[in-house]
């Protein structure tokens, strides 16, 4: 097994003590919920869109320190992008921690410190929810995202 | 002196040896990366002895056929194997006869049974069914699904702030139209230990019959169906040291017979034709299709085992650890236990500040350390506590105070990481 420092960088525990973007989204075009069943944590996302970008991106509820810093670090991530390339970066990230062969894509800036949860499978779920759940935001789908 | 399976006889009492008891368990010898393996969530499966591996390979190897079918005198053998079995587990719960015991894939699919026979045919519109808020989900959604079919009420009891069960609340809820109470003998989120006698006697007075959920607590103390009074018990084998995929449900004979059957199929019959088919007896009624042959002879080379050590020595040993662990988990900054009533057995539930029990979950493990984290099939129980999850340490005859001392200096990397 890894380093566990390799999981838990600094940036994560960072932002797990204090979550950007955290708390409620006024007037949000877009949002949904998500939920990792096997270990209780609930997301909500709330996006704002305008002309396809989006604006603003918030997120609530509670989860286990890599799960609520990889929404943390998200909502970061996407502010300011379009929907296409938030997508595009959910495919990137989605490699970056299931991919053990892959490379990190350095287009991927601060998030790749999540690089180190590919060796901790059991987690994977934990890093990914956020970004299901965007997905689901701008999907303008309803379902609650579930991880299960 | 040394005992048959791992007991020592001193001048007081048997007292468990645990060098002796460890090493019948072969994966307790393993690693994990380079630490040696401290098993620490039995309440989600315990650890198999020599004797229950060697029993099913020499089934698979020596004795296979198929049951209660053939004239044959190795089908015959195996028919006796599992029936015999049978009285072994009967013996186990102190049943009064073999042919109250019921074998099931699980302790899950003996409370659907009875869902679905009993509570079917009793359970109407109106009617009610109580549970407790302590429940694991497989004491609750059979009977919620029950009760919307039936357009049934389902009751759930309190639970007092260290877990114990609310007895007044029970005997509140308790009414003319309630037709079941389905109650866990030993909580496997609190480790609280149900006062199932004074249960059945409140329900009994009103002619409620009950239901324990007897997951956790067959392992951990002696179970005597007959004492409790209850009218149906289950329990599922991969707990008791058995192999997965059997479980058993004890039913009181009178009520069994009444029962409907539960699914159909080949062995629950005893003459079929296109007119008119009739059931076999019980228990068979109840065990459609080809069973699970080697986890029933598995399971009960598993009650025997644990005969052999005794229920003695298994809780005498198990209350010291649960003290020694209390007391070193209590000493650790932050962290706070759920689950503390005065009755309780072998479970450690808690919370550590506030890390995630995930983070936890994932740390101690670098260590070698498997404990579970999460909400153990019991989101009421988080619910109640206002936690959305905890780290569980659960004990069996196997563990040793060194393997709380393990946990505990995993526990203290968890501060290293988080600050
Ligand atoms: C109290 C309790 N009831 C029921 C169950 C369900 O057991 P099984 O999954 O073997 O049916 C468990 C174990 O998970 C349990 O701890």
């Amino acid at each position: 097994m890894s380093d566990l420092r390799d999981l838990y960088q600094e940036v994560i525990l960072d932002h797990n003590r204090s979550p950007r973007n955290f708390g409620p989204l006024e007037g949000a075009d877009l949002q949904a919920d998500g939920h990792n069943p096997l270990c209780g944590d609930q997301l909500s996302i709330a996006v704002k869109v305008e002309d396809g970008v989006l604006t603003d991106v918030r997120f609530e509820g509670s989860g286990c320190a890599i799960s609520k810093a990889s929404a943390s670090l998200m909502t970061e991530g996407v502010k300011g992008k379009s929907l296409d390339e938030a997508r595009a970066i959910f495919e990137q990230f989605h490699r970056l921690v299931t991919d053990q062969e892959a490379p990190v894509d350095p287009s991927l800036g601060k998030l790749a410190v999540f690089a180190g949860v590919r060796d901790y499978p059991a987690r994977v779920k934990c890093a990914i929810l956020a970004w299901h759940t965007l997905r689901a935001a701008v999907d303008d789908n309803h379902d609650i995202v579930s991880t299960e | 002196m040394t005992g048959v399976a791992g007991t020592k006889t001193t001048h007081s009492a048997h007292v468990l040896d645990e060098t002796r008891i460890r090493e019948q368990f072969p994966i307790l010898s393993s690693t994990v990366g380079d630490r040696p393996l401290v098993y620490l969530d039995n309440a989600a499966t315990t650890q198999k002895p020599r004797v229950v591996l060697d029993t099913l390979s020499r089934y698979y190897a020596a004795e296979n056929a198929n049951i209660h079918r053939g004239v044959y005198q190795l089908s015959q053998a195996a028919t006796e194997a599992y029936e015999g079995a049978r009285a072994k587990v009967a013996r186990f719960l102190h049943a009064s006869d073999p042919s109250e015991i019921v074998f099931t894939r699980n302790a899950t699919e003996g409370i659907n049974l009875v869902a679905q026979t009993f509570g079917r045919s009793t359970v109407g519109a109106g009617d009610e069914v109580v549970i407790s808020t302590m429940e694991h989900h497989s004491n609750i959604v059979p009977w919620q699904l029950l009760c919307e079919e039936k357009g049934a009420v389902l009751k759930v009891v309190p639970i007092s702030d260290r877990g114990e069960l609310d007895l007044d609340e029970l005997d509140a809820l308790l009414g003319p139209r309630t037709k079941l109470v389905s109650i866990v003998h030993m909580s496997n989120s609190l480790g609280t230990v149900n006062p199932v006698r004074e249960v059945v006697e409140r329900a009994h007075a009103r002619n409620v019959p009950v239901l324990v959920d007897g997951s956790q607590a067959a392992y951990h103390m002696k179970v005597d169906v007959q004492a409790l009074g209850c009218d149906f018990y289950v329990v599922t084998g991969h707990k008791l040291y058995g192999p997965t995929g059997i479980g058993a449900l004890y039913g009181r004979r009178t009520l069994l017979d009444a029962m409907p059957p539960y699914q159909g199929g080949g062995d629950m019959i005893s003459s079929v034709t296109f007119e008119k088919t009739t059931y076999n007896e019980v228990p068979h009624k109840f065990e459609a299709g080809t069973p699970h042959i080697a986890g029933a002879i598995g399971l009960g080379a598993a009650v025997d085992f644990i005969a052999s050590v005794g229920f003695g020595p298994i809780v005498a040993h198990e209350r010291r650890l649960l003290e020694y662990a209390t007391n070193a988990l209590t000493a650790v900054p932050g962290l706070r236990l759920i689950g503390t009533a005065p009755q309780k057995a072998s479970i450690l539930s808690f919370v550590l500040d506030d890390v995630h029990a995930h983070d936890i979950g994932t740390i101690v493990d670098t260590e070698g350390v498997a404990i579970r984290t999460g909400h153990h099939c019991t989101q009421p129980v988080m619910d109640r506590f206002g936690v959305p999850a905890t780290a569980r340490a659960s004990l069996a005859m196997y563990n040793t105070a060194d393997d709380i001392d393990r946990l505990v200096g995993a526990l203290t990397k968890v501060r290293e990481v988080f600050g």
